[in-house]
């Protein structure tokens, strides 16, 4: 397609496709909290993730092991121009074809051009949260191509016409009978709250859609500079499927997943399977080096490999923002975030929820439109707790926020967006606020005062009433208190 | 300027300037001198944990079991390589209580549809098995090749048990994967399963419903 | 990237006293109760009258400048030195953890990272640097402790608060579901998103009651006015206070001895 067909629009990577307006983030969280269903079906799977995760670790030395995690990471990123360039290298001398793209938009082109130049009209996809990113799945349909995903959460999504609640469980905010439902009015299938019967429907469906597929299109969990090396984490198959039943097999992936060593992806595996689902490792750890030699059975005949940057090297660029490439994308952020728990994923409006998607999608979006996604936080830490690869996302939520009210004169602000949530009235409190604590006679004065009157503290305080009851001042501050005493 | 100069360039003219990559230090993977008898109960533990099932055999017995593991499933029919040792010694045992030896010899293209739907169970070697994760390492070959493993509902694998490594991390030094990959590469760790649909799992999703490994000893 | 192993001094003779602006308009009994414990495990108390506040409301709101203006006031109230203690593991938090951040490349680089090296949250100080050893002088109770998540993760100091209580004979401490999550009080973040952190006190206020325990006690004057504000609120019964005016009453205030 020309250039022209390309919707404008004010960040990169945002599709015509894109429904969801960000900046109703409110409106979608009271519905989500007032929503049972939602409430106990992500409280229910998060509590059960960081149970097995927590057990997954038994007999670690976790922080050592987060310390290599992360350390992989980084040397990786240190690393990052000359590592992508081994990399195209070396899976070009593989036989795999590297395509690069500078936004989703490009991307998508180029998974299409492909496509138009096999004549295919049939995509099967694995679970690829880039082409999530990309919205693929939309850019192809509108263009005549049949885009069918084939992880069963990812399925089921798109049978439901929603996005991902969750990057590694699509469809965690669906119960069994609202499967069985969606399926029966969808496919067909019988009601039922038997799961295997309706992953096996399932699975009749998709191994007909696999053997008639022109395409498939996956994403990448990690790639290997050194030997060339495309890796997949999975358990249901389907993305062995993806990537070996049809003749032609398209990867997509994020310039940031690149690795320097094969050795690299044993502690990186070992980190992200358990931080994920609390497994010791996934059914399947596929790693694909090339398409089929003349003399093997079976295997596409051509693998191509996206490397999309959307927003990537911009974050880059900054010494502290660069830690939110780090991320190797296991969830286990979002499966620990009390606001997550409660709000649920698609309560975000983003394709990254919870915590990785508050610090990468204001990149990715601009932070005008995910004005609320930095504040959507308690600051509670749990996150950075867990990060297998120790990417510091409280710090990285300050600093964004700092970002989305240009808050710091030494530090210029630098994403796209920036300054967006600055109101002069907020400004003008905090520099009242600023004015008086930084004079401590002018706050002795000040808290002395409030501490006299406190009888007449009113007893309503906006949103903080609204649950909770107004917290009391004291007859007397603590300094007055100590004043007396020292008198 | 093409995609990729534009995004190399980025990278390279970085507003922060060089980056220094840290030391990395991957001793936290190791793991005691098991002995093999210790590496086979830690792997047998491990992929039981996760509905693989495990036959101890011998170098003589093991189509013994086989057959029997077959039988007990009605399988219909087995695939075998046509070029590997394993298939090799199936044809030849001539054993009548085998199912129908079908032999994977063909491009799949020409019989896809056959393989999707009336194949009941595959056997493949293995390039060794991981202790800690109960995984075993699969090289698809021209002589096995990729969806020997991954379409039929009933997965054999054959694991010397000499060839029990401690970790990933082991087996990868121990076999210099480093100096070459081939085209693909596997490890599996029990049967397909999934866990979409409210977290309970359920198996066989895509790819087998079962995976039985025959530990030679 | 990890913190570095906290090193305790050794028992000093004077402390700084950083009260908290909280507990200075709200709470200023906990602060009271601190410094008096202090003070019988035979340290002078010093109290800076010029303190204000660590600047942390504005640095998680993003306003820095403000928030740097704010602390670059509190950098030359310890000019011995004195370990500073603080009754809250979220200012100390701040004041230890984010004050380098907040000063780097200006002129207080150096002093603001020597005196985070000396911050010091009140109730690890009395455990692990005074060795406190309370004796309890109370009726037999049932009390659940919520750790702030500052003091749980910033401060690493989780164990503190059930350690000092379990110091107290006639003191059982409820056994709670999830005592690592979030009481959603989180600052601005409960003016910013009341829904949400209406819903996560709630849920902390259910697991307290479910715990068994009729009061609760916490390291923070934030996470107090929330869980408590928030039982108030709900009528449920249930009354918090923070851990230290909990342990300057249980040893007899005034009266108690150390042993």
């Amino acid at each position: 397609m020309s250039s022209s067909e390309t919707v404008s629009q004010p960040a990169a990577g945002v599709h015509a496709g894109h429904q969801v307006d960000v900046r109703d983030f409110h409106n979608r969280a009271r519905a989500a909290i007032h929503n049972p269903k939602i409430r106990q079906n992500f409280r229910k799977a998060m509590d059960g993730l960081m149970a097995k995760r927590t057990a997954a670790f038994e007999g670690w030395d976790l922080e050592a092991l987060r310390d290599l995690g992360a350390n992989i990471r980084l040397r990786a990123l240190a690393n990052l121009p000359d590592l992508l360039e081994q990399l195209e290298q070396k899976l070009t001398a593989n036989g795999i074809r590297v395509h690069w793209a500078v936004d989703g938009d490009e991307a998508c082109q180029i998974v299409r051009d492909i496509c138009v130049a096999r004549g295919a009209k049939r995509v099967i996809k694995g679970k690829s949260m880039v082409s999530e990113e990309m919205e693929l799945n939309h850019y192809l349909e509108a263009r005549g191509i049949e885009a069918l995903e084939s992880d069963l959460g990812e399925y089921i999504v798109q049978l439901a016409d929603e996005t991902p609640s969750h990057i590694i469980m699509p469809a965690i905010h669906k119960n069994t009978a609202e499967i069985s439902e969606l399926m029966h009015e969808k496919t067909g299938t019988d009601l039922s709250n038997d799961v295997e019967y309706l992953t096996a429907s399932a699975r009749q469906q998709l191994r007909e859609k696999f053997m008639n597929a022109d395409v498939g299109v996956s994403g990448v969990n990690f790639a290997v500079a050194e030997t060339g090396t495309l890796c997949l984490v999975e358990n249901e198959g389907n993305g062995r499927m993806t990537t070996t039943v049809p003749p032609c097999h398209i990867a997509v992936t994020g310039i940031e997943k690149v690795v320097p060593r094969l050795e690299d992806v044993t502690a990186l595996l070992a980190l992200l399977t358990r931080s994920a689902t609390g497994q010791h490792i996934t059914t399947y750890f596929n790693m694909i080096s090339g398409p089929r030699k003349e003399d093997e059975l079976d295997g596409p005949e051509e693998v191509h490999l996206v490397l999309v940057d959307n927003g990537r090297s911009s974050i880059y660029q900054d010494d502290q923002l660069l830690d939110t490439l780090r991320c190797i994308r296991c969830g286990a952020c979002m499966n620990h975030c009390p606001v997550y728990t409660r709000v649920g994923g698609h309560t975000y409006g983003t394709t990254y929820p919870g915590p990785i998607g508050k610090i990468l999608m204001p990149h990715l979006i601009g932070l005008d439109e995910g004005r609320h996604l930095p504040t959507a936080s308690s600051l509670c830490g749990a996150c950075g707790e867990v990060c297998p690869v120790r990417i510091p996302i409280p710090d990285l939520l300050v600093r964004l926020r700092q970002e989305s009210v240009d808050g710091d004169k030494l530090h210029p602000a630098r994403v796209p967006g920036h300054g967006a949530k600055r109101g002069r009235a907020e400004a003008m409190i905090w520099k009242g606020w600023s004015w008086m604590h930084s004079r401590p006679g002018a706050y002795r004065f000040g808290t002395g005062l409030a501490a006299r009157f406190h009888k007449l503290q009113p007893g309503q305080l906006g949103a903080w009433t609204r649950f909770r009851t107004a917290p009391k001042l004291a007859p007397k501050t603590l300094h007055e208190q100590l004043k007396e005493r020292n008198r | 300027m093409s995609a990729k100069e534009t995004i190399l360039n980025r990278l390279r003219h970085r507003a922060g300037g060089q980056l220094t990559a840290p030391a990395v230090d991957f001793s936290v993977l190791q793991r005691p001198d098991w002995t093999t008898a210790e590496k086979l109960d830690l792997f047998e533990k491990a992929i039981e944990s996760v509905h693989g099932e495990v036959h101890r055999v011998t170098a003589d017995g093991w189509i013994d079991r086989l057959a029997e593991i077959l039988q007990s499933r009605g399988a219909r029919n087995l695939l075998i390589s046509g070029q590997h040792d394993l298939g090799t010694r199936l044809r030849e045992a001539g054993r009548d209580d085998l199912p129908d030896l079908l032999v994977y010899d063909e491009p799949v293209s020409s019989w896809q549809p056959t393989l999707f739907n009336e194949v009941d169970a595959a056997i493949t070697s293995t390039r060794g098995g991981i202790a800690e994760t109960g995984s075993l390492i699969l090289w698809p070959t021209v002589a096995e090749p990729r969806l020997m493993s991954l379409v039929p509902p009933i997965h054999i694998a054959v694991l010397q048990a000499s060839e029990l490594y401690a970790t990933f991390h082991q087996a990868m030094l121990a076999q210099n994967w480093a100096a070459g990959m081939p085209t693909n590469a596997l490890l599996i760790s029990g049967p397909s399963k999934t866990a979409d649909i409210e977290q309970t799992l359920a198996y066989g999703v895509h790819g087998p419903k079962e995976l039985i490994v025959l530990v030679i000893e | 990237m990890v913190d570095p192993i906290r090193v305790y001094p050794a028992k000093p003779s004077k402390v700084y006293f950083y009260g908290t602006c909280l507990i200075d308009l709200f709470y200023p009994d906990a602060g009271m109760a601190g410094i008096r414990l202090l003070e019988r495990e035979g340290i002078e108390v010093i109290f800076p009258d010029d303190q204000t506040c660590c600047g942390q409301p504005a640095y998680t709101s993003g306003y820095h400048d403000e928030a740097r203006t704010v602390a670059a006031a509190q950098l030359g109230l310890f000019p011995q030195d004195w370990p500073i203690v603080v009754p809250s593991g979220s200012c100390g938090g701040m004041m230890r953890k984010h004050y380098p951040d907040l000063f780097r490349d200006t002129p207080f680089e150096n002093l603001a990272a020597e005196i985070a090296g000396r911050v010091w949250e009140l109730t690890d100080f009395l455990l692990n640097v005074c060795h406190i050893k309370l004796e309890d002088l109370g009726e037999p109770t049932t009390v659940a402790m919520h750790t702030s998540c500052s003091a749980r993760r910033e401060m690493g100091i989780a164990e503190v608060g059930p350690a000092l209580l379990g110091q107290l004979t006639n003191v059982t401490l409820a056994e709670q579901a999830r005592p690592e999550e979030c009481c959603g009080f989180g600052g601005t973040f409960a003016i910013r998103h009341p829904e949400i952190s209406g819903a996560m006190v709630s849920e902390k206020l259910t697991t307290l009651v479910d715990a068994g325990a009729r009061e609760f006690v916490t390291t923070d004057c934030g996470c107090l006015m929330n869980i408590a504000g928030h039982a108030e609120k709900a009528g449920t019964p249930m009354t918090g206070q923070h851990i230290l005016s909990f342990l300057w009453k249980r040893t007899g205030g005034e009266g108690g001895k150390r042993s």
